[in-house]
């Protein structure tokens, strides 16, 4: 169980995996996440269903790495077994026909994103997505984005692909331009808090996936929680999606900066002993 | 059938048990002091998060200390035992040196004697109830050092006996969660023939044995033998399976499930809502001591971190506050606080597990609670508001209510918070069940004979209780199984 059966860098530090999880590929909806573990001694670490075939039995996984678990878990090979793979994990998506949907991807949130730009589409919605990212290369998932999109927006902060700018600026003129009824935004927690101001702005429904630090994924322990509304909540049990323009943005990136220190220390001595 | 009195009336009786009565007199039993448990340094215990504290008896203070019994005619010790074990009986057995007798006794009623003699709140169950308490004001005898000596001692012989298991009856069963209610029920479902699989969502099986509970307190390993005993029974362990989630009831019952046992234990975090509870370095309890026991964060060949404090304050005065205080103590913490909102008769932890923090040099702040906490530019806590409180009348709980003290405000100096104020029963199968019937506090509402709502699905311990201990969760456990037996028997017919 939970073989790695297909392996490929997007670019030098995102990388997809295809696991075989015959139970949590039959189960999973979008919107859900797993919790894996690398190795006997590894954490636990989330990361979002990007895509799953039933048939086959597996899931599509795309980490970027970002410290020490995520970088060993991009130095597995095909045929290598996870230790520990659990899920499916959170509240699915809301997923309905509601007129235009706008997606706004960034960075690796992309993956994440993919499964819920499907859903819509399959769902008979317009869908225009918005895809955003430092540089070219780090530009994701964009065919497959694209099979489930009638328009997609790239935009780089360097101008290396697409429009030079952020994924505010490509929102707000989709915004200007139609009527949207519903958005949906993911990517790094500074990325959702100024869509989520973008759209407050124009009074438009707008749901967030939070990536906040996990333990259990369970509602076991809290480490997971942020105020939406001014009520703390879950971010593994209640989300990951929550009401965008009700999230205490400000704390969770106080909140995830929590163990940066220590996350710092930990990466640096990965790094020296390989 | 005969009651459980004429029972032991008839074991009392057996020839054995009248000489070893005449061996000493009365007097010269209850003379013999209470014996200590032989304990690691504090000093020494303090730097290792893996040392068991309490050493066991040895041979000769085990013999000693079993002679004390008096064998009484009216055993009330065993009244205040939930799974009312042969108190004497097992002592007795000690007395004579047959301990592999002795263990075997406590193994008639309780799948884990020796996860029980090591965490049961003995002083409030059996030894509170023992004739030594109750009529001469003395000392208990010490029934659950014995009872961790029984066990201890088969475990290290070598012999375990594996219970004898009924031949297979090819009825698949599913036990959900693997705490102690799931693994006594799992073992007496097993010997009664069943094919039983217990699901776990975590990695690690043994539920908060494993992932609250530490070390030093309770090793792992003593979980672990009786894992495998579990496993030689033909009990099947699936880890990293959330029932409800990875797979529904249809699902499982579609795959021939027919009998569940629901003991998901109470694993939802409280926390008091005050502000600055968010901040870094506050956390629950669950949280701390997972990172902890579960995922070895206090250990560098473990990828887990865990923030570590000079100063820590634990929110709570039960075990788990207990447990998370000691913790806090062995991570280094120089200031290692618990506050406590109550007085320290009030505490809810085991009496022993207070004065080994105590013996640790952790502070003691009762009649204290937080009602705020301040944080430095980074988000992480820096100090925390206490308010001084005073006892006023007695609540519905029959203890007296705890008052705050107008303008009696203090801050102190904090890096890691822990709160230890309690837990909810996890809602997760509820919440996938509408059929269930679960009370307003979200436990599971069972008849006596632990079946729910839905009659297929019997349930036990903290998702039934509340937050409770392992010795009832495991009682829960044993009685679940006899139901689930009867009425499939009757199903079946
Ligand atoms: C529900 C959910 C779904 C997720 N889905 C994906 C996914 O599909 N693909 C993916 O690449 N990542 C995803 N993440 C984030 C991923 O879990 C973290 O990047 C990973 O746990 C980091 O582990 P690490 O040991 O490699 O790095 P760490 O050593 O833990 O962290 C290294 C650095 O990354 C930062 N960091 C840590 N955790 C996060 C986080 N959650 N978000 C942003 N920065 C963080 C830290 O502040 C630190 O500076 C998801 C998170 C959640 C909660
Ligand atoms: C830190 C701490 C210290 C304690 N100290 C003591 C003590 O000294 N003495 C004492 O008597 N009691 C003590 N207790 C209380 C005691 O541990 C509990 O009452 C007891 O463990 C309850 O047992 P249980 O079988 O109901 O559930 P638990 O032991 O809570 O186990 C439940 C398990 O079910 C799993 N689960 C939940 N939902 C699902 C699902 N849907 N699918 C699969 N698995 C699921 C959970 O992950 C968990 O592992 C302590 C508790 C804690 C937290
Ligand atoms: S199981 Fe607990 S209450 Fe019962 S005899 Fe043993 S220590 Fe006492
Ligand atoms: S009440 Fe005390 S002395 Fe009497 S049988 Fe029980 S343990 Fe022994
Ligand atoms: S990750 Fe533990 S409660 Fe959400």
């Amino acid at each position: 169980m939970n073989r790695i059966v297909e392996k490929e860098f997007f670019s030098e530090n995102v990388v997809k995996l295809v696991v075989e999880a015959p139970l949590i590929a039959k189960a999973r909806k979008p919107g859900n996440f797993v919790i894996l573990r690398v190795s006997e001694k590894g954490e636990r670490i989330p990361l979002t269903i990007a895509a799953a075939d039933e048939q086959k039995g597996t899931i599509t996984l795309i980490a970027q790495k970002v410290g020490v678990s995520t970088e060993k878990l991009a130095k597995m090979e095909v045929g290598d077994k996870l230790i520990d793979l659990v899920g499916p994990l959170g509240k699915a998506t809301e997923i309905h026909k509601v007129g235009t949907i706008l997606a706004c991807g960034g960075g690796v949130g992309v993956a994440p994103l993919l499964p819920i730009v499907e859903g819509f589409k399959k769902a008979g919605n317009r869908v225009i997505s918005v895809l955003a990212a430092r540089s070219k290369d780090l530009i994701i998932l964009e065919d497959e984005i694209r099979k489930w999109s009638d328009e997609v927006i790239i935009m780089t902060d360097d101008g290396s692909y697409g429009r030079k700018g952020l994924v505010t600026q490509g929102a707000e003129e989709i915004i200007q331009r139609e009527k949207i009824d519903e958005c949906i935004a993911i990517g790094p927690a500074i990325m959702m808090k100024f869509t989520a101001l973008l759209t407050k702005k124009y009074e438009i429904p707008t749901q967030a996936s939070l990536n906040s630090m996990m333990v259990d994924g369970t509602g076991m322990c809290g480490a997971c929680r942020v105020t939406v509304g001014g009520k703390t909540k879950f971010t593994c049990v209640d989300g990951p999606e929550f009401d965008a323009h009700q999230i205490d943005f400000d704390e969770m990136l106080m909140r995830l900066g929590g163990y940066r220190k220590e996350e710092q220390v930990a990466f640096e001595q990965y790094c020296k002993i390989n | 059938m005969t009651t459980l009195t004429e029972y032991l009336k008839e074991k009392r009786g057996e020839e054995w048990r009248e000489d070893l009565r005449k061996k000493l007199k009365g007097k010269e039993r209850t003379d013999i002091p209470r014996v200590h448990m032989p304990e690691q340094e504090p000093l020494e215990r303090v730097k290792y998060q893996n040392m068991e504290v309490n050493l066991g008896l040895t041979e000769e203070q085990a013999l000693v200390e079993a002679s004390r019994c008096m064998d009484c005619v009216n055993p009330t010790c065993i009244d205040g035992c939930p799974v009312q074990i042969n108190i004497p009986e097992f002592i007795k057995n000690i007395e004579r040196k047959e301990f592999a007798l002795a263990a075997q006794s406590l193994k008639l009623t309780s799948a884990l004697p020796a996860v029980c003699g090591r965490v049961c709140p003995q002083e409030k169950q059996c030894e509170e109830l023992c004739f030594y308490t109750t009529k001469l004001k003395k000392d208990p005898v010490a029934i659950g050092y014995l009872e961790r000596f029984a066990a201890d001692w088969e475990r290290e012989s070598g012999k375990m006996s594996v219970p004898e298991c009924a031949p297979s009856n090819g009825i698949k069963i599913a036990a959900i969660g693997s705490g102690p209610a799931s693994l006594s029920f799992a073992g007496d479902m097993a010997k009664l023939g069943y094919d039983v699989t217990v699901f776990e969502a975590l990695h690690e099986i043994g539920g908060v044995l494993k992932y609250g509970i530490p070390e030093f307190r309770l090793p792992n390993s003593i979980v672990d033998v009786e894992l495998d005993n579990l496993r030689s029974m033909g009990v099947k362990f699936v880890n990293n399976f959330i029932v409800g989630r990875t797979a529904s009831f249809d699902d499982l019952k579609a795959e021939g499930f027919e009998g569940f046992f629901v003991a998901s234990g109470a694993g939802l975090p409280r926390f008091m809502n005050i502000p600055g509870e968010n901040y870094n370095g506050v956390m629950s309890s669950n949280e701390y001591l997972t990172r902890v026991n579960l995922m070895g964060a206090a250990s560098d060949e473990y990828d887990t971190l865990v923030m570590r404090g000079k100063n820590v304050a634990v929110i709570g005065g039960g075990n788990t506050a207990m447990d998370s205080v000691r913790t806090a103590k062995r991570l280094g913490a120089e200031r290692a606080m618990i506050v406590y909102r109550r007085s320290r008769i009030e505490m809810p932890a085991r009496v022993e597990e207070v004065k080994h923090a105590e013996e640790e040099g952790v502070e003691f702040m009762n009649l204290a609670n937080p009602v705020e906490y301040f944080a430095d530019e980074t988000g992480r806590v820096n100090k925390m508001r206490l308010q001084y409180m005073e006892l006023g009348e007695p609540d519905e709980s029959g203890r007296r209510r705890p008052v705050a003290i107008e303008g009696s405000e203090k801050d102190i100096d904090v890096d890691l918070v822990v709160v230890a104020v309690g837990v909810s029963p996890n809602p997760l199968i509820p919440s996938c069940l509408p059929d269930l019937k679960v009370s307003r506090w979200g436990t599971i509402e069972v008849g006596d004979n632990m079946q729910s709502s839905i009659p297929v699905l019997f349930a036990g311990g903290d998702i039934v209780r509340g937050g409770a201990t392992v010795i009832l969760a495991m009682g829960d456990g044993r009685n679940a199984a006899k139901s689930m037996h009867e009425y499939l028997s009757e199903e079946k017919k």
